[in-house]
């Protein structure tokens, strides 16, 4: 077992220890998008060390989604399993979370995983007009259509391509 | 405690966990797939406000309630939503009109609210605005496809709206705990949030070929806790597991 980190870490940010809680915390996915690791998707917002303990500091992405739950879970399960004991996990809303937030190795995994990841910034589109010309995952046609703005999880929409007929997930931009 | 503020935020907290209960009994029941997983995820959105919210009015009030005591222990007399909420779903064209005429208002309240000088209800409207976008669009499409549809669903949206009119006006009336709150900066001016709400419906239902019934006759009283017949049978189902076995956890 690995030791367990306590009181004798100092008070505030040592940039050391935090980068080692985030190694640990690397390994936390989201657990509908498994590719993706919290701080990929952007709902990492902060490490601290807080009266001994360590606290995380989260954002959700979408107000209702139940995998902000398994998040904080998970966080707190892989921090204790690696010797971290006092764990505070807290959820902050402002400001609120954005597909802009996602790394471009977010991107990437998710283009990989066969997830069109958000087209363009979500802070420069009205989210009321639908998005259009999205390339297809698999054969890379642009001729696709939007079959369902909801899909399997909230932050997906389904969309269907017209050359090679295959539907694929369009991650939106929130 | 703040009591204006409090109400303010119980208000906001009851009108979308009713909205999402509402909306949420459709799960299983979509006319097809696509369209009971956006029912169900626009629900899911409501909910997740509802306990952002409730969570802060529990907070405002200072006595320990938690989100799940304020929607789960509380009765009839003390929920403090709109009629307009807790109508039973009818048809999907009644379930459509519905959630277009509160998408709207939803969408231009928090549009207003994310300047809110109480922060934390600034923090919650900025977020909850970017999902209102989405779901004010998905249902003023639905609008546009059942009121220039066909006949048969023009007809039962055109039965919707006329339903659903007078239970409108109640959206927009300013009470002292509104004009307080608006005082303070910390709540929204309804009068402006009527006009843009105004604007909305018009545009929406002359892309749907609708008329904007007149309305004889309004409902309210939402509010201060007076409730339609229909509010007791959705807590009775909304609230039965946690009466049942209080402080029960998954």
């Amino acid at each position: 077992m690995a030791a367990v980190h306590t009181t004798e870490l100092p008070a505030g940010r040592n940039e050391d220890a935090i980068n080692e809680v985030r190694r640990v915390l690397e390994r936390v996915t989201d657990p509908e998008i498994p590719v993706l690791t919290i701080a990929d998707l952007g709902i990492l917002r902060d490490v601290l060390w807080n009266d001994g303990g360590i606290q995380v500091i989260i954002t959700p992405t979408y107000s209702g989604c139940p995998a902000m739950q398994t998040i904080e879970q998970d966080i707190r399960a892989e921090l204790n399993r690696n010797g971290y004991a006092d764990v505070e996990v807290k959820t902050q809303l402002a400001p609120p979370w954005t597909t802009d937030w996602l790394s471009a190795a977010g991107r990437e995994k998710l283009l990989e995983y066969g997830i069109v990841p958000p087209a363009g910034s979500s802070a420069k589109q009205d989210l009321r007009v639908p998005v259009t010309g999205l390339a297809c995952p698999r054969c890379q046609s642009a001729d696709t259509v939007e079959i369902s703005r909801f899909g399997s999880t909230p932050c997906k929409a389904l969309y269907r391509c017209n050359a090679c007929l295959e539907p694929f997930d369009y991650f939106k931009c929130l | 405690m703040n009591r204006d503020l409090f109400q303010y935020v119980i208000r906001l907290g009851d009108n979308a966990l009713i909205n999402g209960q509402r909306l949420a009994e459709w799960c299983g029941r979509g006319p097809f797939l696509e369209e009971d997983l956006a029912m169900t995820n626009t629900a899911l959105d409501l909910i997740g406000r509802a306990r952002m919210l409730l969570s802060y009015a529990g907070e405002v009030e200072g006595k320990g309630r938690s989100e799940d005591d304020l929607a789960y222990f509380r009765n009839e007399r003390e929920f403090r939503n709109f009629h307009i909420m807790e109508l039973p779903v009818g048809d999907f064209a009644f379930t459509t009109a519905r959630q277009f005429l509160v998408d709207a208002y939803d969408y231009h309240y928090y549009l207003a609210l994310q300047d809110s000088a109480d922060a934390t209800l600034a923090a919650i409207a900025a977020k909850t605005l970017k999902e209102c976008e989405y779901h004010l669009r998905h249902s003023s499409e639905w609008m546009v496809r059942l009121g220039d549809g066909t006949g048969e669903s023009h007809e039962r949206v055109t039965r919707a709206v006329t339903e659903l009119m007078p239970f409108t006006a109640e959206l927009f009336a300013a009470d002292e705990v509104d004009r307080t709150m608006q005082e303070q900066g910390i709540g929204v001016d309804l009068d402006s949030i009527e006009t843009s709400w105004n604007k909305e419906v018009e545009r929406v239902f002359c892309e749907a070929t609708l008329e904007r019934p007149p309305t004889s006759f309004t409902r309210g009283g939402g509010r201060q806790g007076l409730h339609s017949e229909h509010m007791g049978f959705l807590l009775a189902e909304m609230q039965s597991l946690q009466r049942t076995y209080p402080g029960l956890n998954w």
